[in-house]
């Protein structure tokens, strides 16, 4: 199945917990179902992002390191 | 004795996972220090992310990030007065509770903290009324110090007890910061 990306939010350069709350503020904007890509430069969020969706039951459908760059594709729950 | 612990120990385990999940976060804010108001909202903020309801109860120093950064003199007499000689209270007048060098250690780690992008203390406070963080002002320690409301930020849910707070926190994961 392939990942239509509603939006991406371009999260480099901020610390914890910017992109955790930024991403948690811009997800309530989509709907249900829908697929939002993170770019972020912030080596904390690649546990922070796992524990968040852990905790939220929104789906990491595909994290990647690029780089320092790291992409994260969430699926709001 | 180390028997013992052993065998408590899977039982202890079992509680601890089918104990409910708590989804709710109350925090007694006492301290008004950067390095104590800094994380209590860094935690606020990211609580809500979380999804979970959260309420913040800033209590005696506490309330010094509550204050308006563009005021000055507070109080009704001259002990209250004084006091807010001595500190004016508001995020960006916040000192630490160490190394705080006459005020060189805050500007410093504002320095430090806008290099690295990290959100300021007002930034936050901004963020988790936007977010539905309850922001609640001790009402007491208002009367104490002298601090009316027109002294204070806007967003802040309605000034109130200890009672209020402690009732909040019966169902939540409380912090003492």
């Amino acid at each position: 199945m392939s990942t239509t990306i509603a939006t991406t939010l371009d999260l480099k350069g901020l610390s914890c917990p910017l992109p955790i709350v930024k991403t948690a503020v811009a997800l309530r904007t989509l709907r249900p179902g829908e697929v939002v890509e993170v770019l972020a430069t912030d080596p904390g969020s690649v546990a922070d992002f796992a524990a968040w969706c852990r905790s939220t039951g929104n789906e990491l459908l595909a994290h990647a390191a690029d780089g320092g760059t790291y992409r994260f594709v969430i699926r709001r729950k | 004795m180390s028997q013992t612990t052993t065998d408590a120990l899977p039982t202890a385990l079992a509680e601890a996972q089918t104990r409910r999940r708590t989804d709710k976060l109350v925090i007694f804010t006492w301290g008004g220090d950067l390095d104590k108001v800094w994380p209590t909202l860094i935690l606020a903020t990211t609580a809500a992310a979380m999804g979970m309801e959260v309420l913040v109860f800033f209590t005696f120093w506490g309330l010094f990030p509550l204050v308006r950064n563009d005021v000055r003199l507070t109080g009704d007499n001259w002990m209250q007065k004084a006091m807010s000689l001595l500190h004016r209270g508001g995020t960006e007048h916040l000192r630490l509770s160490q190394m705080n060098f006459a005020g060189a250690g805050p500007a410093m780690m504002r320095k430090l903290a806008a290099d690295h992008h990290v959100a300021s203390p007002q930034e936050l406070l901004e963020l988790a009324s936007d977010m539905g963080v309850r922001l609640v002002p001790c009402q007491m320690t208002m009367d104490l110090l002298g601090l009316k409301r027109e002294d204070m930020i806007d967003g802040l849910g309605e000034p109130a007890g200890a009672a209020t707070a402690l009732a909040e926190a019966q169902d939540a994961i409380t912090l003492f910061i």
